[in-house]
């Protein structure tokens, strides 16, 4: 399982990638295993949108599982990932990168307290069964 | 697959039907209405019988064999409920027909009422709701409906377990209602730790299926209830697993408010092909008012001479009608006759036999097959499809594999809370045999997995039809052959 260094994790399965003001969602290696060959991406947000912390930001439809991804601190789209409504499997092939879902303004940094670094989210999935 | 398509078996001007000489004159059908692109297949009357015979046993069934689907309570459906649903008196009457012409609907209506008031302990039961899911929306729409008679309209959210059936967060957000999960503990239970953290004076109500997905009986049941009554919230019962509680437990003795029951599941009606399904709602005295219309209620009492007249009621406070006429009356027929063949004796039998099943299948697999919860279980029970020392064999492997030793295969990924879950429910109706050889069978596979995984991964070899590619059809959604041309 891959989880880079430099990103910011939740406990359900999405990262962070944090440059100054901006940061940007998607899930994780761990989340597109769990739910195996995803078959539809939808962003429920559009550019300009403010979202509050813990908001509903897309759904991710498997030939297993529906999940939904949440944005775990507020702020305000500034971009979203168009190509994933073509190509959802971008999702298992290269979940950190081209899979990416959300660019964000972050509102207030103090909410980034709340996620963790890669040790730590490593040893959270280790605790969830395999 | 063997069988062609009616398409391909279509031969030019071979036809099933002779018409008369017509005795009136022909006249064009209008030219906007013929589609020459429209290909239409000619076949005789045994050229169409054929293909779709062919095509049937094909078809797994319970009438074929053990199908084992968590959740769904697929038991035998008894060849008597079909004889009862023919009976002229039932078959050939009309919904439409005066409430006088058919008082004997309306009496297996009331009894029925009746019966499954007193199964499950509540003060009222509706028929009408088509299926389990609508019987959820109009148990939700009580909910609503309560709050909103008291002026309370400050409630906006709906609690789900983890472990519920997708259906209830879909039904509370339907409704109106923001749906906030409730982890379960680690006995599988609901966490009432966390369960108290979100009750507050927004919270509508609960939705609680006991037992549980897991199969197993939640041991908080009382203080799950006592909890979201306190906090002014209604609990809804799922009744999808009643099968485990006949004669047992009763619902609403436990506290819960609304529950719906599935006759096709509990009480032997068909599913799927056969069906359709039929989800009766029952209440607490409190909830009585809000109640679909219309009930059957006795108009008149019966006297030495004459027997009582029913008749249709309409609930004062109602949520309204969910169905027209007056829910599925065939499979009421039915589910009446399997609840009067057993009696209250047979009913508590059912459930006795449909814990034990399971527990024996359970006892016979959980060396091999690991259980997430160490419990003993209900009528069902949740294993985990894969093994650390063969990670590339998966749920769905073992359950492809298990068609080709003539299985149906169990549930699988449901519920989200267990890793590559099967989910398993033999129900009353397997003998020790049948146990025996499906138990067999997922231990011969659990040896596959380990010395031939291919065989896994590349079955069913023994059916029609091979591995499906589930990616290709979740995302290329073309379902017939003939393309429609959508500029007309």
């Amino acid at each position: 399982m891959n989880t880079p260094e430099e990103l910011k994790y939740t406990n359900s399965d999405e990262w962070l990638l944090l440059d100054g003001k901006t940061a940007t969602l998607g899930v994780t290696d761990y989340a597109q295993d769990q739910l195996s060959d995803v078959v539809f991406v939808e962003i429920a947000v559009a550019p300009g949108e403010v979202v509050k912390k813990h908001a509903h930001v897309a759904t991710i439809e498997s030939v297993k599982a529906a999940a939904d991804v949440n944005i775990p601190i507020s702020g305000k789209v500034i971009e979203i990932n168009e190509s994933l409504s073509n190509t959802p499997e971008l999702v298992n092939s290269d979940p950190f990168t081209k899979a990416w879902m959300v660019k964000f303004e972050i509102a207030d940094p103090s909410e980034l307290s709340s996620l963790m670094d890669a040790k730590a989210y490593l040893d959270y999935c280790s605790t969830r069964s395999h | 697959m063997s069988e062609p398509t009616i398409y391909e078996l279509s031969s030019a001007g071979r036809t099933g039907v002779r018409f008369p000489e017509a005795d009136v004159p022909l006249s064009a059908l209008p030219s906007a209405f013929l589609r020459p692109d429209l290909p239409m297949p000619e076949l005789s009357e045994v050229d169409v019988v054929r293909h779709f015979t062919h095509l049937s046993s094909m078809n797994y069934c319970i009438d074929g064999g053990l199908y084992p689907l968590g959740s769904c309570t697929m038991k035998y459906n008894p060849k008597v409920n079909e004889e009862t649903a023919r009976m002229p008196g039932f078959a050939l009457t009309h919904p439409l027909q005066p409430e006088e012409t058919v008082q004997g609907n309306l009496a297996l209506m009331y009894d029925l009422q009746e019966h499954l008031k007193e199964i499950a302990g509540f003060a009222a039961v509706t028929l009408e709701p088509a299926a389990g899911a609508q019987g959820e929306f109009v148990g939700v729409m009580i909910i609503l409906a309560y709050h909103r008679s008291r002026n309370d309209t400050k409630r906006t959210k709906i609690l789900i377990p983890d472990s519920a059936h997708g259906t209830n967060p879909a039904t509370s957000a339907m409704s109106g209602y923001e749906v906030v999960p409730v982890p379960s503990d680690a006995r599988g239970n609901v966490d009432v730790v966390k369960l108290r953290e979100v009750c507050d004076d927004a919270v509508a109500g609960l939705m609680l299926t006991n037992p549980n997905t897991l199969g197993l009986f939640d041991e908080n049941v009382l203080e799950v209830i006592k909890i979201v009554h306190e906090a002014g919230g209604l609990v809804y019962g799922d009744g999808a697993n009643l099968n485990a509680l006949l004669g047992i437990v009763r619902p609403g003795d436990l506290g819960f408010d609304i529950m719906h029951f599935n006759l096709h599941k509990t009480f032997s009606t068909p599913h799927g092909g056969g069906g359709p399904g039929s989800g009766p709602v029952g209440v607490a005295p409190h909830l009585v008012d809000f109640l679909p219309t219309p009930l059957v209620a006795i108009i008149e009492n019966s006297t030495d001479e004459m027997p009582p007249l029913y008749g249709f009621v309409k609930p004062p406070k109602t949520i309204g009608r969910v169905k027209s006429f007056f829910g599925q009356f065939g499979m009421l027929v039915r589910a009446y006759t399997y609840i009067r063949m057993h009696g209250p004796e047979g009913l508590r039998k059912v459930s006795e036999y449909a814990v034990l099943n399971a527990n024996y299948l359970l006892s016979k697999l959980e060396k091999t097959y690991t259980l997430p919860y160490k419990r003993t279980c209900m009528h069902e029970f949740v294993v985990e499809g894969c093994w650390v020392d063969v990670p590339d064999v998966h749920a769905l492997d073992i359950a492809k594999r298990l068609m080709d030793y003539k299985f149906h295969p169990p549930t699988n990924y449901f519920p989200l809370i267990v890793h590559e879950a099967l989910m398993i429910e033999p129900t009353e109706t397997e003998s020790k045999q049948s146990l025996d050889a499906f138990a067999d069978a997922l231990l011969a596979i659990a040896k596959e997995a380990h010395t031939e995984p291919q065989l896994l991964k590349d079955a069913p070899h023994n059916t029609p039809v091979g591995r499906l590619d589930e990616i290709k059809a979740a995302k290329e959604l073309v379902l017939c052959c003939w393309q429609p041309d959508t500029d007309q």
